[in-house]
């Protein structure tokens, strides 16, 4: 497949690049307020037809994370970092902790054994 | 909106052999569209038809809202690159000279940026280029061309993958900047795939998928694991194509799993792998005509 910064075949492109630009914004490397990349610099990056970089964007701004400011760009909006991680803390236990348990069941590892794993985990970071 | 280019009940039969049978398609302007399908499917008589190289035996072909066939001013906004284009005794300059008096929205300073992408000889006669540069030059005219409706037939015949990443590149960037219709036909399907706003498959001389690429995106997955498990798994579900060795099944489920499907996945240790964009056309243009109803996406 042609390298194309990282996206996979597997799932919808512009639903990789809403999921790319939300990344940023929860790791802060997008700031609230800040302008996001145009339409055509997605497009080009990460080697994407436009009309697919602009689908992605339109989801955020549909979830209120990015607004338009007219005549200028896309921008992050006011609470946007927020909002991302406080959905993503709801999702933590399903998209985690639920495999993290089915591995280690498969693998014998009892719950007190995790736990001490998890803490060994916590320590090293 | 007027489509680009509106087809209707196109049939073409050469000596009882249809090469296309009852075709409908209508493209929007401003949009990529892959044209996908085998040897021999059906693609290259679609697009020779729609650039008026060639006469349907029944059905309506219309380009910019009318028929190309000896029509100027569509000619002139449509453009058709094929794989190994005949040129007139010329050389590489005299062509590209040429192809800018013909095309209205000819842009010099890209044909000049392309020509020298390409490394290609102004002064070298067409006929003694290279398989690969003889592709270059007609990828040149076709992107400079900037015709409304832009026509790419397997284009890049002896091209390196280096100089195919190249042509992908710039048909972005100026497709960015100046939106046509462009209806690129390719066997390269993963390679292109990024640039694909829309994805036609042709099988047999018959439109068989005619979808968003991005819906085709996840929208079948490959289940493997234990055999047990794989049967449970995909009980009730449409499974397009299953392969077994020992006690190991792999099948290939069509439609979007949820979080609960992988959840059970994981519960009943199967691995899960999305197909990508070639491998669901590929299951799609290799479906038996009795089965392609079940094989229908989204």
């Amino acid at each position: 497949m042609r390298e194309m910064a990282g996206l996979e075949e597997g799932a919808p492109l512009f639903v990789q690049i809403a999921e790319r630009l939300a990344d940023e914004i929860a790791d802060g490397g997008l700031a609230e307020g800040e302008q996001v990349p145009s339409t055509n610099e997605l497009a080009a990056y990460y080697r994407i037809n436009p009309a697919t970089a602009a689908k992605g964007i339109n989801m955020l701004t549909e979830d209120g994370l990015l607004e338009k400011r007219r005549g200028i760009g896309m921008f992050v909006a006011a609470g946007a970092r927020a909002r991302l991680l406080g959905e993503r803390r709801k999702r933590f236990a399903e998209h985690y902790v639920e495999p993290l348990v089915a591995e280690a069941s498969r693998l014998g590892i009892t719950a007190d054994e995790l736990i001490a794993l998890i803490r060994e985990g916590s320590a090293t970071l | 909106m007027t489509p680009a280019i509106s087809v209707t009940g196109l049939t073409r039969r050469y000596r009882g052999q249809l090469a296309l049978n009852d075709v409908t398609l209508d493209l929007d302007p401003g949009s990529i569209t892959g044209l996908l399908g085998r040897n021999g499917a059906g693609k290259t008589t679609l697009l020779r038809i729609l650039a008026g190289h060639e006469f349907a035996s029944a059905g309506t072909v219309a380009v910019l809202g009318a028929c190309p066939v000896e029509n100027e001013t569509v000619l002139r906004q449509m453009v058709f690159v094929r794989e190994d284009q005949p040129y007139p005794d010329l050389r590489v300059g005299q062509a590209v000279q040429a192809a800018s008096w013909f095309y209205p929205n000819w842009s010099h300073e890209l044909a000049g940026a392309l020509l020298e992408e390409f490394d290609l000889p102004l002064d070298r006669k067409v006929r003694k280029l290279s398989r690969g540069m003889r592709s270059a030059l007609g990828i040149v005219i076709g992107l400079a061309a900037r015709a409304e409706v832009t026509l790419f037939d397997e284009p890049y015949a002896g091209l390196d993958p280096v100089a195919r990443q190249l042509f992908y590149d710039w048909l972005l960037a100026d497709y960015a900047e100046h939106p046509r219709t462009v209806l690129l036909s390719t066997h390269l399907i993963d390679e292109a795939a990024g640039l694909l706003e829309r994805v036609v498959v042709i099988d047999r001389g018959r439109i068989v998928l005619n979808t968003a690429a991005d819906d085709l995106r996840g929208a079948a997955t490959s289940v493997s694991g234990p055999a047990i498990a794989v049967a449970e798994f995909t009980a009730g579900r449409s499974v397009w194509n299953r392969r077994r060795i020992a006690s190991q099944e792999s099948a290939v489920v069509a439609g979007t799993l949820n979080e609960t499907d992988r959840a059970r996945a994981v519960a009943l240790h199967l691995h899960l792998e999305p197909l990508t964009l070639q491998q669901v056309v590929v299951q799609a243009a290799g479906a038996p005509a009795a089965s392609q109803q079940e094989r229908t996406i989204a």
